[in-house]
C-alpha cells in the first residue's frame, strides 16, 4: 500500500508543530508562497504575525525567544527578504538567541542562474549562524527543520537558517518525522570535569575578595536558583552583564549592579581589587572589560561557560569550568564552605554612595530643568512594581533603561547587547509581549531608533499587541552626540534630528499616545499609559544634552570612570 | 606576543557542502593567509580531512582552532607545529626535452634530489619530487638556473602526527560509548 504523500510545505508545517511551534513572525513573497498557502490551513495551530519588514520578523522572533525560552521562528521569502533578515540573524548570534529563520528560495533548477530574487543566502549567512542549510528536496524538510531546532536551542543557543527551494516546497513526499537529538560532530553539552569543579571550589574557598560576573548563560541554562545558592553560600558579591541583568532580582543584597562601560562604579572598580574573578555564562566582552592589558591582573580567574571557544578568548583563565551552568554551579556549590565576606562586601559602599550622589540622584531626582532620561525609566519601573519586562533600543535609551529599570523576575531584559542594533526595540517588544502575554512590556526607544523600524506600528495595530512604548526624545542621536561632546570637541556632526509628530503617527495607526514635556505631567502620563487597555506611545521630551554616566571611555581601563563631575 | 611560525591545522569534518567556506571564514576574520590546503577522504568512511598550513602565533591558533571545532559539522580540529608531524608535499616540474638532453646532468640531478621521471615525450619531460617545501624548492631553484622550468606545481601539505593513531578514531569510539550509555 502506498503511503499518502504530502507537499514539502505541509511537511514543513507539520514538523514545526511537532517541534512545538505555535507562533511565527513573517512576511510572504514569491518564493515562499507554497508555504504561505499551506499555512492558511494551519491557522488554528500556528499563529502567524505579519510584520512590516523582515528585519522586524527576526527581531520580534528574538524578543519572543528571549522572554519565553522557546525558539523564535521567522518565515521570509527569498532575495531581499532574506537580506533584510540578516541584521536579526547576526544579532541573535551575538546574543546567543535561539532563532530559526526559514527563507524561501528560487526553484532548484534556477539556482545559480541569477534568477529573479535569487541570492546566495547560505553564503551570506554562514558567518552569522550556528548552521545554515539549503533544502532542495521536499523529503529533506522534516530532517532539516528538526536539526535546525536542535542546533538553535542546544548548547550555546544561536540562529539557524534553512533556505528552501520553491520546488521543494511544492513537491510531494512521504512524510517521516524523527526528532533530531544527536549529531555526531556536535557536542552541545561538554562533559563536566570534576577536577575543574574541585579546583574552582578550592580557589573560591581560599578567596578573601571574590567577585562574580553574571551573564546571560545563567538565564539560558535555567541556572538562576543554582546561582543564588552558589553566591549565598560563599557570600560572593556580583555584577551582571546587560544580558545577565534579570537573572537575580535587583534588590538581592549581593547584587552590586551592572558591569561595563556605563555600569555601576562598585563592580567595575572592584574588578581590579578582587583576588578572584568568577565569570559565569558571560564572555568578557570589550564593553565589559575595557583595556584587557589592565583588566583584573591581580586576580585569579574562574570561567564557567558552555562554549569552549569562549574560554581564554579574551581573558586568561586560571580554572575553566566547562559545562551547563545549572550543573556546574550546583557541583561547585556542594564543595563550597559557608563563608562570610562582610568586610569585602561593605567595601563596595563608598563606591555606591559616590555614584548615588554624583550620578544617580541627579539623574532620577533632578531639582529643576528638563525631564531626564533616567528619571523617566525610574518612574516607569516604579509604576510597574518592577514586575515588567524591559525592552530597549540601542544608545542612551538602552543604557538608561538597563541602569534604572529594576527586576524581580528572570528573562526580563530584551536588548541588543552584542551587535548593538538600532531599530531592535520596537519589533522585539512585539515579540516579547506575544511570548509573555501576561506581563507588562515596557519598551524604551530613542527618537533615532524608533524611526529605524517605525513601520512595525502597523504590526502592533493589526495584532493589537499591548506594548507600552516610551520614547525618550531629545531630538538627537544621543549616544553619538555624547561621544562628540566628550571626544570630538563638541562637533555635532549629523546627530541632530528634526522629528515628526510621533504621537500623530501612532494615532494614524490607531495607537493611543501622548507627549509630555513637563515634569509635573509625567506621573499622570505614565499611569495613563499603564492603565490603558492596549498599546500606548508615550513620548517624553527630555533634555537635549543628557549624558549617560558613569562612563568608562572605550578601550581604557575598567577603573577609569567618568562621572560627569569634572 | 609569541612569534609567528608555521602551524598545521588538521580538521576532520562531515562531508557536507559549504564546509570549506565555513573554515575559510574563520581564517579570513583574523586575516590569516592559508599557505597550503589539502582536502581528502580520511581513513574513516564519510569523514573528510583538511590539512591547512598558516603562519600565525600559538595564541591565535588556539582560538582559531576552537572556533573551527565549534562549527556543527566539524568533528575535530587541532593544530601542530612541524616538530610534532611527519609531513610531505609533492612537486611536479615540466622541462624542455631538448634542454634536458643537452645539459647532460640528468642522472646527477635525479640522484641528488631523489626525484623521479614521470613522463617523457618529444617536447617535454615531467619530474616528480616529494619532500618538504625547502626540498622541492631547492630542486626548483636548481632547475630554474640551469635548464629552466616550463611549468611548476606544488601540492598542499599532507601531514600525520608522530604520536600513535589518528586521534579521531579514539574520539569517535568515546562518543559512541557515551551514546550507548545514554540509551541504556
Amino acid at each position: 500500500m502506498e503511503k499518502q504523500k504530502i507537499t514539502g510545505s505541509e511537511a514543513l508545517l507539520k514538523t514545526l508543530v511537532a517541534e512545538g511551534v505555535d507562533t511565527i513572525f513573517g512576511y510572504p513573497g514569491g518564493a515562499i508562497m507554497p508555504v504561505y498557502d499551506c499555512l492558511y490551513d494551519y491557522r488554528d495551530k500556528i499563529r502567524h504575525v505579519l510584520v512590516r519588514h523582515e528585519q522586524g520578523a527576526t527581531h520580534a522572533a528574538q524578543g519572543y525567544a528571549r522572554v519565553s525560552g522557546k525558539v523564535g521562528v521567522a518565515l521570509v521569502t527569498s532575495g531581499p527578504a532574506a537580506t533584510n533578515a540578516i541584521t536579526g540573524i547576526a544579532d541573535a548570534l551575538m546574543d546567543s538567541t535561539p532563532l530559526v529563520v526559514i527563507s524561501g528560495q528560487v526553484a532548484s533548477p534556477l539556482l545559480g542562474s541569477d534568477a529573479f530574487q535569487e541570492i546566495d543566502v547560505i553564503g551570506i549567512t554562514l558567518p552569522i549562524t550556528k548552521w545554515a542549510y539549503q533544502v532542495r528536496h521536499a523529503e529533506d524538510i522534516p530532517w532539516a527543520i528538526s536539526r535546525a531546532f536542535y542546533i538553535a536551542s542546544s548548547g550555546r543557543p544561536g540562529p539557524v537558517v534553512i533556505d528552501i527551494a520553491k520546488d521543494a516546497q511544492s513537491n510531494l513526499m512521504e512524510y517521516a518525522y524523527k526528532k533530531v537529538d544527536y549529531i555526531r560532530s556536535y557536542q552541545p553539552l561538554p562533559d563536566v570535569d570534576m577536577n575543574c569543579i574541585a579546583a574552582a571550589a578550592e580557589l573560591i574557598n581560599q578567596s578573601k575578595k571574590p567577585l562574580a560576573l553574571v551573564g546571560q548563560g545563567v538565564i539560558l541554562s535555567h541556572a538562576e536558583k543554582e546561582l543564588v545558592a552558589f553566591l549565598e553560600k560563599a557570600d560572593i558579591p556580583f555584577g551582571s552583564t546587560i544580558l545577565g541583568l534579570s537573572a537575580v532580582p535587583t534588590d538581592h543584597p549581593l547584587n552590586k549592579g551592572m558591569l561595563g562601560m556605563h555600569g555601576n562604579v562598585g563592580p567595575n572598580r572592584k574588578t581590579n581589587e578582587c583576588d578572584l574573578l568568577i565569570g559565569i555564562g558571560m564572555r568578557f566582552d570589550d564593553r565589559v572589560t575595557g583595556d584587557l592589558k589592565t583588566y583584573a591582573k591581580q586576580a585569579k580567574v574562574i570561567h564557567f561557560d558552555i562554549d569552549l571557544a569562549e574560554i581564554g578568548k579574551n581573558v586568561a583563565v586560571t580554572v575553566p569550568v566547562l559545562g551547563n551552568a545549572k550543573e556546574t554551579l550546583a557541583a561547585v556549590t556542594t564543595l563550597l564552605k559557608q563563608a562570610k565576606h562582610t568586610k569585602w562586601i561593605s567595601s563596595f559602599t563608598p563606591d555606591e554612595e559616590e555614584e548615588e550622589t554624583k550620578v544617580i540622584q541627579k539623574e532620577i531626582h533632578p531639582d529643576s530643568g528638563m525631564i531626564k532620561m533616567g528619571e523617566v525609566v525610574n518612574k516607569v519601573s516604579d509604576a510597574t512594581g518592577h514586575d515588567g519586562i524591559l525592552v530597549t533600543d540601542v544608545g542612551q535609551n538602552q543604557m538608561m533603561g538597563v541602569r534604572y529599570f529594576k527586576f524581580k523576575h528572570t528573562r526580563s531584559v530584551v536588548t541588543s547587547g552584542g551587535l548593538g542594533t538600532m531599530g531592535f526595540g520596537l519589533p522585539a517588544a512585539i515579540g516579547a509581549k506575544i511570548g509573555a502575554p501576561e506581563r507588562t512590556v515596557c519598551c524604551f526607544l530613542g527618537d533615532g531608533g524608533l524611526q529605524m523600524t517605525i513601520q512595525e506600528f502597523g504590526t502592533i495595530m493589526q495584532e493589537k499587541t499591548n506594548v507600552k512604548i516610551i520614547v525618550l526624545n531629545n531630538n538627537f542621536l544621543g549616544m553619538v552626540r555624547q561621544w562628540q561632546e566628550l571626544f570630538f570637541n563638541e562637533r555635532y556632526s549629523e546627530t541632530n534630528m528634526e522629528n515628526p509628530d510621533f504621537v500623530g503617527i501612532a494615532k494614524a495607526y490607531r495607537i493611543a499616545g501622548r507627549t509630555v514635556d513637563k515634569r509635573e505631567d509625567l506621573d499622570e502620563a505614565i499611569r495613563e499609559m499603564l492603565v490603558h487597555d492596549g498599546p500606548y506611545l508615550l513620548v517624553v521630551t527630555v533634555e537635549k544634552q543628557g549624558m549617560v554616566y558613569p562612563m568608562i571611555p572605550a578601550g581604557t581601563t575598567v577603573t577609569n570612570i567618568f562621572m560627569g563631575d569634572n | 606576543m609569541s612569534a609567528r611560525k608555521l602551524y598545521t591545522v588538521t580538521i576532520f569534518s562531515e562531508n557536507t557542502v559549504g564546509l570549506l567556506n565555513q573554515i575559510a571564514i574563520i581564517f579570513t576574520r583574523r586575516q590569516l593567509n592559508i599557505e597550503t590546503l589539502s582536502v581528502s577522504p580520511s581513513a574513516i568512511e564519510e569523514i573528510h580531512k583538511f590539512t591547512i598550513t598558516t603562519f600565525s602565533t600559538e595564541d591565535i591558533m588556539d582560538k582559531v582552532v576552537k572556533q573551527i571545532d565549534k562549527r556543527v559539522d566539524i568533528l575535530k580540529a587541532y593544530y601542530n607545529t612541524d616538530e610534532d608531524l611527519v609531513f610531505q608535499e609533492i612537486a611536479l616540474y615540466k622541462l624542455s626535452m631538448d634542454l634536458f638532453i643537452k645539459t647532460g646532468t640528468v642522472e646527477e640531478l635525479i640522484r641528488k634530489h631523489n626525484a623521479r621521471i614521470l613522463e617523457m615525450n618529444e617536447t617535454c619531460v615531467v619530474i616528480e619530487k616529494n619532500g618538504h617545501y625547502e626540498e622541492t624548492q631547492a630542486l626548483f631553484k636548481e632547475l630554474s638556473s640551469t635548464i629552466g622550468v616550463l611549468q611548476f606545481i606544488r601540492s598542499g601539505r599532507v601531514a600525520i602526527t608522530k604520536s600513535k593513531v589518528e586521534r579521531l578514531s579514539d574520539m569517535l569510539a568515546e562518543m559512541e560509548a557515551k551514546i550507548e550509555k545514554k540509551k541504556a
